[in-house]
Formats: C-alpha cells, sequence, structure tokens
C-alpha cells in the first residue's frame, strides 16, 4: 500500500449510492401494485426485442402507472445508436 | 386508546430489537403503559436485549394457544413499572401464529389497558414480518444508511401500503416514520456514507430518529440493558428524542456532526 492510499483510506462513494438507490427504487416502485406477471413480460419481451435489436436490458423502462379508471402500461425501450447494434 | 406500532425494516442486523427495546423503555420511563412483543418466531432474541432471558416460562405462541393465560407470559420489567415483554415462541413451526391469534392477544392487551403495543418484527417479508405489521397504527422502519438496508426498507413501505388491516380496510394509512441506525457523522462528512436528507429524500419519509454508531450498543446488548437506560451515551440520548417526537414533541435533530475533539483527545486517539 503506499503512502497516498494510506492518506485515501476510503472513496467518498455516497453519491453512488444515492444515485443508485434512486434509480432502482422508483423502477421497484412503479412496478408495485401490479400483476405478479410483469417482471416475466419485461424478460419475454425483451428476449423478442432481441431477436431483431441488441439492445441492452438497462435500455428497457417499464411504468405502470394509474389514472383515473384506467392504467397504463408504459414500455420504453432506447434503441442502441446506429452502427453500434 | 391504545397504539400499535411495529418495528420493521426488511434487512436483518439493523437495529429491530434494540429499537423495539429502546422505544418501550422511553415510553414506560414516561408511566406508560408497554407491552414489548417478539415477532421473531423461532429467534427468540428480546428477552437477551432486555435481559429477562432467564424468566422466560411462556411465550407468545403458548398464549396463542391457549397453554397459559396472557398474565402469565407477560413478564414484568425489573427496572420499570409498566413495561412488559411478551417472548417469541422457540418453536420450528412458521404456522404457529396465525392472525387470529395475534387478534385476540392484542385485543386483551388492549382490555387490559395497554396504552402501546411495540411489535418487534422479524427480518424479511415472509409472514412472522406480515403478522407484525398487519394491526399496526404506525411503523418504524429502522434503516442504515447502506444500499441493501435502504432498498429492502422500501419493499417495506410498500408492503406497509398494502398488506395491512389499515390498507385493506381502506382506513387512515399506518403512520410512517425513519429511523436511520449506525450513522457515523464522520464518515457523511467526507463523503463515505449516505446522509440522513439522503436516505429522507429516496425514502420520502419523515424522520423520527438518527441514532449514532457507537460500542454503547454492543455493551449494552452484553449486559441485558436497553441503551436508552445508559444515560451517559448519546445513543441513549438520541432514543429518548425519538421517544419524544414518537408522543408528538418537536426536538431538534441531534448527533449529526462529529464531536470536536480537544487536541489531546486527537493526538492520543481519546
Amino acid at each position: 500500500m503506499g503512502l497516498l492510499a494510506f492518506f485515501r483510506r476510503s472513496q467518498p462513494t455516497a453519491n453512488v449510492a444515492k444515485e443508485r438507490l434512486r434509480i432502482i427504487v422508483a423502477q421497484e416502485r412503479s412496478a408495485r401494485g401490479g400483476p405478479d406477471y410483469l417482471p416475466t413480460l419485461r424478460r419475454e419481451l425483451l428476449e423478442v426485442i432481441r431477436k431483431y435489436v441488441n439492445v441492452d436490458p438497462d435500455a428497457v423502462q417499464m411504468n405502470l402507472e394509474k389514472e383515473d379508471g384506467h392504467e397504463v402500461l408504459e414500455f420504453t425501450v432506447a434503441l442502441p445508436e446506429k452502427g453500434k447494434a | 386508546m391504545t397504539e400499535i406500532i411495529v418495528v420493521t425494516s426488511g434487512k436483518g442486523g439493523v437495529g429491530k430489537t434494540t429499537t423495539s427495546a429502546s422505544v418501550a423503555c422511553g415510553l414506560a420511563r414516561r408511566g406508560k403503559r408497554v407491552a414489548v412483543i417478539d415477532f421473531d418466531i423461532g429467534l427468540r432474541n428480546l428477552d437477551l436485549i432486555m435481559g429477562c432471558e432467564r424468566r422466560v416460562v411462556y411465550d407468545f405462541v403458548n398464549v396463542i394457544q391457549g397453554d397459559c393465560t396472557l398474565k402469565q407470559a407477560l413478564i414484568k420489567d425489573k427496572r420499570l413499572e409498566t413495561l412488559f415483554v411478551l417472548a417469541a415462541s422457540q418453536t420450528r413451526d412458521k404456522d404457529a401464529l396465525s392472525m387470529e391469534g395475534v387478534r385476540k392477544v392484542f385485543d386483551e392487551l388492549i382490555a387490559e389497558g395497554f396504552e402501546y403495543i411495540i411489535c418487534d418484527s422479524p427480518a424479511g417479508i415472509e409472514k412472522g414480518a406480515h403478522l407484525a405489521m398487519y394491526y399496526a397504527d404506525r411503523a418504524i422502519v429502522v434503516v442504515n444508511p447502506e444500499v441493501s438496508s435502504v432498498r429492502d426498507s422500501d419493499r417495506i413501505l410498500g408492503l406497509l401500503s398494502s398488506k395491512t388491516r389499515r390498507a385493506e380496510k381502506g382506513e387512515e394509512k399506518v403512520k410512517e416514520h425513519l429511523l436511520l441506525t449506525r450513522y457515523s457523522p464522520r464518515r457523511v462528512a467526507t463523503g463515505e456514507m449516505m446522509s440522513v436528507t439522503d436516505v429522507k429524500e429516496i425514502l420520502g419519509l419523515d424522520v423520527i430518529g438518527v441514532i449514532p454508531e457507537s460500542p454503547d450498543v454492543l455493551s449494552a446488548s452484553n449486559s441485558g440493558t436497553p441503551v436508552i437506560l445508559n444515560e451517559q451515551s448519546d445513543v441513549s440520548r438520541a432514543y429518548e428524542d425519538a421517544v419524544g417526537r414518537l408522543l408528538g414533541e418537536t426536538r431538534q435533530l441531534r448527533f449529526l456532526e462529529e464531536p470536536k475533539k480537544g487536541f489531546l483527545a486527537r493526538m492520543f486517539g481519546g
């Protein structure tokens, strides 16, 4: 362990933790109260999409919103930039 | 009027039992009649933290199954007149606890004039945790400023708003409070640990207390004296503040900053 490492024993990572939690908590909250098949639906849709486009699992967002009287299931796929897929 | 309070977290080892014991003592110290119940069937621990492990004759499941009366199973605290402990059963039968059984015990406690019933929830989101929160009026969600604890507690918030009696009956929702434990102001200052504001923002809860990280918690559990009773400790003061807030008092959060050390203390690591 170098002298520098000795003085800098740990990295300030709290902001990384906060950002990761902000995203995952929002994602899990949006799926909450929804039907149990949502995770499977998400996975299977992703599989179908990947037959045609090579998307990253992170690029798929699923949102269930309750509006007065009905529910809207929103599925957003960010396609990769041209040439990268 | 009886208030049922669940102390819950999702993740294990974050300080539920320590908190249950200290909150129960804090309320009883103000003359409230308090029953604190261990819901961790199979893994009894509250009795150790309360220091009454050798006086357990009957437990929660014994009462439900009619092996004894509630009065026989309630262990009267030796320090505080109005405080009673109901120990968890050591049985491995997960179904020993039932919704109706729990209701029956609560009804009897209410009829006996208890003002507070503190439910020490087991970790996880299974039956024991569900039963501990089901009848709650309030929830103290115990969280460490660390990713897995925060995420798990958000799961618990989801359950509180859907799987409780209040949620099912469409009544006013369970009041939820955030209690941060093992808080290290020094590490927050250096950006190594999420701050109380960070956690509050992520979970969207009001903060009922911030308990500083301290060796006093271990020595309290070693000796079977709930840490709130150790008047010398900042942890005791922090829990005392939380109890005050629970009762509706306005109290400034303390112990969010590292205590300033004198020159000698810094030199010799005091």
